[in-house]
């Protein structure tokens, strides 16, 4: 049997039952080990039930983590150390420009869509009769690969015989004759808010799902006091929903911020990151994979740790204020 | 650290949610309920009914297209004409064949998927059982700290970590088999399984664990008697969440495995089928399909704990 390389699907599933069991064998001595000695030395627990993931967390986040910081002051290859150069190109070059720019865009507005959305339509369907099912609809994209989703809204995008280009020249056509749908993924730099379309209605489930547990957490004596001060509709929304759910929604926030920046399926299936549609995730894809530019694809992977910090800095303050409240 | 404030919320959220709908309604309370759909009702409801179609067509409309039998009329009139009661007898399985037919073959990447994704949830899920165990009820010098420095690790973004690791890999002739896969997936979900899995052991009553410990149960029995039983329900959440993450893969999949026909999972397949058939939809609409099908049912089966599973932790990666 070929253990690194079966080609048919017998032998592959052979080789996944054969590594399971290699795995479960692993655990059985481990736990053996742990289990025979009648007075087992103190330190010989904490080994044996943490050693595995320290290991394992050690060798494939931390170690590779500190390389790649290393990689990113040195040249395409890893051998002559370059300073900063690679961090000036990603900064100055005016095509890195245009991503640092989609980025931007990327990050400001897919979670502010996606949070306000999802915002609103929870609370228009919370406890209504048909809650489960409208649910069940907008959460469904959360459950599908990027890819998938991507492959749905090309097809929505599609210049022929997509929806979106049919309903508009139906709806331009009523005031221009024979009007032609644009190009929507080709036109910069349009094109990035029709991918940010995508990622938005990706999303929005999660953020409805959250935002909609929060909802139904608010003690129902402060909207029925609400109510009976004749507070309805719209004014219940802004003033009473929204600031109780608050550090859900910060919440909701700084996690889409952070899922979309580091996301690079939707740009990559779509576009491939042409038409100035590329994002830092994506570049660093291209750099590192297609282009073997290991300095420059360590940079933009740094760059990506670092704008990832602040947003998790203010997660936690907002964390403890809201703990505080509490 | 934002999942802390997740669990943090979310917990907090749910109890009073199932409270309400486990208690009966009084009479009041429902007039409330009544009330309030009146006050809000025709244009909460069209907006809502918006929002409910815009997120449901774009997915129908592929859907109805994967089932178009001629290959023509996908590419020459919108799907919705398919929906006209003349055209209902064109419907057809033709695009599936040919998606997993001896050409496009995406059957054998159906099966990389399957493939890739049992032990990346497996392996992952059994090590934070042991070292959230380990978290919560053993005693041991430098447990905070470690216990912060695996917490931190969530906010590692992967791509940090690919080119060094492929380089390893390289180096032990392992690229480009399902080793590699795997390994990847379970070291990059181990940070999120640990604090998740951890959360939830905590929440076991300490007399409990204390009570087989007295009784003079050794770890391993503890572990394997007592705890593993009551973490059931959360070691359901988390695996929906990791199998949703790894079969929905794409870096991991293209950085590792590339487009091979040996290992590549769908994702990464027709990620790159769209680059270069574009156009071809009744493969795409086909392929697509073929690998929602999956996280799909799972999804629509086990809902609740995937909701579950997202509100306890939605960082990764």
């Amino acid at each position: 049997m070929d253990l690194l390389h079966p080609t048919d699907a017998l032998g592959k599933f052979a080789l996944m039952v054969l590594a399971v069991l290699i795995f479960v064998a692993a655990m059985a001595i481990i736990l053996a080990i742990l289990n025979l000695p009648k007075r087992a030395p103190k330190w010989l627990a904490p080994v044996c039930f943490l050693g595995p993931t320290l290991i394992a967390v050690s060798f494939g986040l931390i170690y590779p983590a500190i390389v790649t910081v290393s990689n990113s002051v040195h040249d395409k290859t890893g051998d002559a150390f370059v300073g900063l150069a690679n961090y000036v190109t990603a900064f100055t070059q005016p095509e890195f420009l245009i991503v640092l720019r989609n980025t931007v865009f990327w990050v400001v507005l897919v979670p502010t869509l996606s949070t306000a959305l999802g915002l609103v339509y929870s609370a228009l369907v919370d406890r209504t009769r048909f809650e489960k099912l409208a649910k069940t609809l907008v959460f469904m994209p959360m459950a599908i690969s990027m890819v998938g989703a991507s492959i749905i809204w090309k097809f929505m995008y599609d210049n022929k015989v997509g929806l979106l280009s049919a309903c508009y020249e139906w709806f331009v056509g009523m005031f221009v004759p024979n009007a032609q749908a644009p190009q929507w993924l080709m036109n910069a730099p349009l094109n990035n808010f029709f991918l940010i379309v995508v990622m938005v209605w990706i999303q929005s489930g999660f953020a409805m799902t959250v935002l909609s547990a929060a909802i139904k957490a608010i003690p129902d004596d402060i909207t029925e006091a609400a109510m009976l001060d004749g507070i309805g509709g719209w004014k219940m929304f802004t003033q009473i929903t929204i600031p109780m759910i608050r550090p859900s929604i910060v919440v909701v926030l700084t996690t889409v911020a952070m899922t979309s920046l580091k996301a690079f399926d939707v740009v990559r299936t779509m576009t491939g990151g042409n038409y100035d549609t590329s994002v830092v995730a994506n570049e660093f894809y291209t750099q590192s994979f297609k282009y073997n530019n290991q300095g420059l694809g360590a940079a933009l992977a740094v760059i990506l740790f670092v704008i990832i910090i602040p947003v998790i800095v203010y997660n936690v303050k907002q964390l403890k204020k809201a703990e505080d409240v509490r | 650290m934002s999942v802390a404030v997740e669990v943090g919320t979310a917990r907090h959220a749910v109890e009073p949610a199932q409270a309400t709908k486990e208690r009966k309604l009084t009479r009041k309370e429902k007039r409330m309920i009544e009330a309030k759909n009146k006050l809000s009702s025709p244009w909460a409801s069209a907006i809502a009914l918006i929002i409910a179609i815009l997120w449901t067509v774009p997915t129908f409309g592929l859907l109805v297209t994967s089932f178009r039998g001629n290959r023509r009329d996908i590419s020459n009139s919108g799907w919705w004409e398919a929906l006209l009661p003349q055209n209902w007898g064109r419907f057809g399985l033709e695009n599936y064949e040919q998606a997993l037919g001896a050409q496009n073959r995406l059957g054998d990447y159906f099966v990389n998927s399957i493939v890739v994704t049992v032990p990346s949830v497996l392996i992952p899920i059994t090590l934070a059982l042991l070292a959230a165990y380990a978290f919560a009820w053993l005693d041991f010098k430098g447990k905070n700290v470690l216990f912060v420095a695996v917490f931190a690790l969530q906010v590692v973004p992967i791509q940090v970590t690919m080119i060094p690791l492929l380089t390893q890999y390289v180096n032990w002739g392992l690229n480009g088999s399902f080793w590699v896969l795997w390994l990847s997936h379970t070291m990059f979900g181990l940070p999120l399984a640990v604090f998740l899995l951890h959360n939830f052991m905590v929440e076991i009553p300490r007399e409990l664990v204390e009570a087989a410990r007295v009784d003079g149960a050794s770890h391993v029995a503890t572990f394997l008697r007592v705890i593993l039983p009551l973490m059931t329900p959360a070691i359901a959440s988390f695996a929906i969440f990791q199998f949703l993450w790894v079969w929905n893969d794409l870096l991991v999949a293209l950085a590792f495995a590339g487009n091979t026909p040996d290992i590549a999972p769908l994702t990464a397949r027709l990620s790159d089928m769209v680059g270069s058939r574009g156009s071809a939809w009744h493969l795409l609409s086909a392929g697509a399909f073929i690998s929602m099908i999956v996280p799909m049912g799972v999804f629509l089966a086990l809902q609740r704990y995937f909701v579950r599973g997202l509100l306890a932790g939605s960082v990764k990666g």
